[in-house]
C-alpha cells in the first residue's frame, strides 16, 4: 500500500513545485474532529444578528407580500399583470426562466464537478443544491399560475378526467410540466441524499433531546458502515448523473418553448443550449452573491477558500464567454437568415425605441461586465466579485427580459403592436418569491448542515488512506 | 430484558490504519463483522470484498420501468383512447414520446437510486445497538471503528479482543444488544 514511500522527505521531494501544487481543499490542515467541529459550528451555534437582520424582511416579504400577490392575482385574474395583447407572456416567465437559471449552476456545481472529480466542490457543494431546490420551487409557481385558472392545473397531468381528455404530449409547454417537476424532485433528492451522513454527523453531536430526536429520524439509523457507505456513493454516483442529464435537459425544453414558436427572435434552433449557458451563467453568478457573505458571515474562511471562489469566478467568466458566442451568433444568424422581421427585430434590440435600455444592459452587463473576470486582480477581489455577481444576475434578468417581451411587442403585423408594462402585483409577486427563497436558504443555512460534512473530510490529507497524514504508514503519524 | 452480546468494537484513529486492520481481520476469517467511518475510505470496498453496488440496478430498473410506461402512457393517451391529431403528424411515433419519457426515466431512476440505497442498507431503521454505544457517537466524528460481531463463527471473547489488539484497535469494548 504504502511500501514505495519510505517517508514524509521522499513524498516532499516527488511533489511538483510549489506553484503547480494544488491548493489545499481546507486550509490551515485541522485535524478531522476540529473540522467536524469547524463545519457544524453555524448550525449548532447562536443565531447571530445578520442573520436576522436579513432573515426578518425575507420572512416579511414571503408571508405577507407573497401570499398577498399571489392570492389576488389567482382570484382576480392574469389581468391584474401588466400581460396584454401582443404581449402575453411578460414578467411571469421572465422570472419563471431566470429562477430556473439560478437553480442550474447548484446542480452544475454538485453534480458536474462531482463527475470530474473535481475536491473543492465539496465544501461549496451543499450551498449550491440547497440553491437549486429553492430557486426550482419558485420557478415552478410562475407557470402554474400563468394558465390563469390555477385550479384547473391538474389538467396538465394525464388523469382521467370528465371531458375525457388528455394532455397534448408534442407541446414543449407539455414538456416543461414534466421538466421542472422531474428537476424539483431529483434536485431534493440529490439534496437529501447527500445530507443523510450530515444528519448522522449533528444527530451525534446533539446536546438536547429535541435535537437528537429530529436528526434521529432524518439521518434514519444511518451508522457509516462501509456496506452503507459503499452502497451510498453508487447511489450518488448515479444521482450526479442524473442531476447532470438534467442540467441539459430542463432549460433545453424551456428553450424549446420559445424556438418552437414562429415569432421572429425566438424561432432559433441555438434557443437550447443558449438557455442552458444563460441559465449556468446566471446561477455561477448568484453562487458569488450567496458565497461570499455567507463564507465571512459564518467563520467558513478556511473551508470556502478565496482559490474555490476564484475558481467559481472562472467558471463564470467561461459560461459568460460561451454566452457571448451565442448573442453574437444570433445576430449573424440574424443578417445572414436575410429574414426583415429578424433583423428588425435584432436591430432593435440595440437601437429601438422602446425596450433598447433593456438590450443595452443585457450585452453592457453579459457581454462588458464579464470581461473583467479575466484579471486576477478582479478574481480575487471578493467586494469586487459579489458586485459582479450581482450585477449578472441583473444581467441575465434583462436578458430574458428581452427575449420575452423584446419579440413579442413587435411582432409581424405593425397593427399589432403594442407596449408592455409590470403592474405592482408583478413587481410584489418578484420580491415575494425573492423573499420566499432567500427565507428558505437562511433557514437551511442555520439549521441544516450547509457544508457537506463528509464530503469535506474525506477530500483532506487527513481523510485520505493513502495519504501519510491518513495515516499511510505509521512512522509517518498523523496528527 | 435479556442482555446478549451484539459485538466486539475497537477503534483507530485514521483511515490508512482502519484500512490495514481490516486486511487483518478478513485475513483471520470472520464474515460477520464491519468497519464504520466518518466518510467512505478509498480501498475499503476491496478489503470487505463487496462487488459491484446494485443500487446501480435497482435505479436502471426504475428509470427504465419509467421510461417505458410512459412510452405507453403517451400511446394510449394520444394515439388510442383519444387519437388526437396535431399537425397531420402521425398519432404515435418514436420521437413525439421521447422528452418525456426521458423525463420520467431520469425521475425513475433517481428515485431508484435512493430507494434502492436505502433498501439495501436496510433503511430507515430506528434503532441500531451500536447507536446506543457512547464512544460510537465519534465515528461520525474522527474514529474509525471495526466491530466484529458476536454472531460470527470464529468469534471468541477473548480471541477477538486479542485479535483486535494485536491490529491496534483501542477502546476495545463490548457492545450489547438489549432486546
Amino acid at each position: 500500500m504504502a511500501d514505495s514511500v519510505t517517508n514524509l522527505e521522499d513524498l516532499k521531494k516527488l511533489a511538483p513545485p510549489a506553484e503547480l501544487q494544488r491548493a489545499p481543499v481546507v486550509e490551515g490542515r485541522p485535524n478531522l474532529g476540529a473540522l467536524t467541529d469547524k463545519l457544524s459550528a453555524f448550525a449548532e451555534g447562536k443565531t447571530p444578528l445578520w442573520w436576522w437582520i436579513f432573515f426578518v424582511p425575507a420572512a416579511f416579504s414571503a408571508t405577507v407580500i407573497f401570499p398577498v400577490c399571489l392570492f389576488y392575482q389567482v382570484f382576480t385574474g392574469v389581468g391584474v399583470w401588466g400581460n396584454n395583447h401582443p404581449v402575453m407572456w411578460g414578467w411571469d416567465i421572465v422570472n419563471f426562466i431566470w429562477w430556473v437559471g439560478v437553480a442550474h449552476a447548484g446542480t452544475l456545481i454538485s453534480a458536474l464537478l462531482f463527475l470530474t472529480r473535481q475536491h473543492w466542490r465539496t465544501t461549496i457543494g451543499r450551498m449550491a443544491e440547497a440553491m437549486t431546490v429553492f430557486s426550482v420551487a419558485m420557478a415552478g409557481l410562475y407557470p402554474a399560475i400563468h394558465v390563469g385558472r390555477a385550479w384547473f392545473d391538474w389538467f396538465m397531468f394525464p388523469v382521467p378526467n370528465s371531458n375525457d381528455l388528455w394532455p397534448q404530449f408534442r407541446s414543449p409547454l407539455m414538456w416543461d410540466v414534466f421538466a421542472v417537476n422531474t428537476y424539483l424532485v431529483v434536485s431534493s433528492l440529490f439534496w437529501f441524499m447527500g445530507m443523510i451522513p450530515d444528519f448522522a454527523v449533528l444527530r451525534d453531536r446533539s446536546k438536547t433531546r429535541i435535537r437528537k430526536t429530529i436528526f434521529s429520524f432524518l439521518a434514519m439509523g444511518w451508522t457509516g458502515s462501509a456496506w452503507q457507505w459503499h452502497n451510498y456513493e453508487k447511489a450518488y454516483v448515479v444521482l450526479c448523473g442524473l442531476c447532470t442529464l438534467l442540467v441539459f435537459t430542463v432549460s433545453s425544453i424551456v428553450g424549446l418553448d420559445f424556438c418552437t414558436a414562429q415569432i421572429a427572435g425566438w424561432h432559433a434552433t441555438i434557443f437550447p443550449p443558449y438557455f442552458v449557458l444563460g441559465a449556468v451563467f446566471c446561477g455561477f453568478g448568484m453562487m458569488l452573491v450567496l458565497l461570499i457573505p455567507l463564507r465571512k458571515w459564518c467563520g467558513l474562511e478556511s473551508v470556502i477558500t478565496k482559490k474555490h471562489i476564484e475558481t467559481v469566478a472562472k467558471l463564470t467568466l467561461v459560461s459568460g464567454l460561451l454566452i457571448d458566442y451565442i448573442y453574437l451568433m444570433e445576430f449573424f444568424i440574424a443578417w445572414y437568415s436575410g429574414d426583415p422581421y429578424e433583423r428588425w427585430v435584432f436591430g432593435h434590440r440595440l437601437f429601438g425605441h422602446t425596450y433598447f435600455v433593456f438590450g443595452c444592459m443585457m450585452y453592457g452587463i453579459n457581454v462588458g461586465v464579464t470581461q473583467l473576470l479575466w484579471f486576477k486582480k478582479v478574481r480575487q477581489n471578493l467586494k469586487l466579485l459579489f458586485i459582479i455577481g450581482l450585477v449578472i444576475n441583473i444581467g441575465m434578468w434583462t436578458e430574458r427580459f428581452v427575449i420575452v417581451v423584446g419579440s413579442l411587442y413587435q411582432d409581424f403585423l405593425p397593427a399589432n403592436w403594442g407596449k408592455y408594462m409590470p403592474t405592482m402585483w408583478d413587481v410584489g409577486l418578484y420580491i415575494g418569491t425573492l423573499g420566499a427563497c432567500f427565507m428558505l436558504y437562511l433557514l437551511f443555512v442555520k439549521f441544516l448542515p450547509m457544508i457537506a460534512i463528509c464530503e469535506v473530510k474525506s477530500a483532506t490529507p487527513q481523510g485520505d488512506p493513502h495519504h501519510p497524514l491518513g495515516g499511510a504508514q505509521k512512522e509517518a503519524g498523523h496528527e | 430484558m435479556s442482555e446478549k452480546i451484539y459485538g466486539l468494537m475497537a477503534e483507530f484513529n485514521s483511515p490508512g490504519e482502519v484500512l490495514r486492520a481490516a486486511e487483518k481481520v478478513r485475513a483471520a476469517g470472520y464474515r460477520r463483522w464491519d468497519v464504520f467511518t466518518p466518510f467512505p475510505i478509498h480501498g475499503l470496498d476491496k478489503v470487505m470484498g463487496y462487488g459491484n453496488s446494485l443500487v446501480g440496478w435497482v435505479s436502471l430498473a426504475m428509470g427504465g420501468g419509467a421510461f417505458l410506461s410512459v412510452v405507453g402512457l403517451i400511446w394510449f393517451c394520444n394515439a388510442f383512447d383519444y387519437p388526437l391529431i396535431v399537425g397531420g403528424k402521425p398519432m404515435f411515433s418514436a420521437p413525439m414520446t421521447f422528452v418525456p419519457s426521458y423525463i420520467m426515466l431520469i425521475m425513475g431512476a433517481a428515485v431508484g437510486a435512493l430507494v434502492g440505497m436505502l433498501g439495501i442498507n436496510q433503511l430507515p431503521r430506528l434503532h441500531h445497538p451500536l447507536l446506543d454505544t457512547k464512544r460510537f457517537e465519534l465515528v461520525s466524528r474522527d474514529k474509525f471503528v471495526i466491530v466484529i460481531g458476536a454472531q460470527d463463527e470464529n468469534f471468541c471473547a477473548t480471541e477477538t479482543k486479542k485479535l483486535l489488539e494485536s491490529i491496534g484497535g483501542a477502546q476495545i469494548a463490548i457492545v450489547e444488544d438489549k432486546d
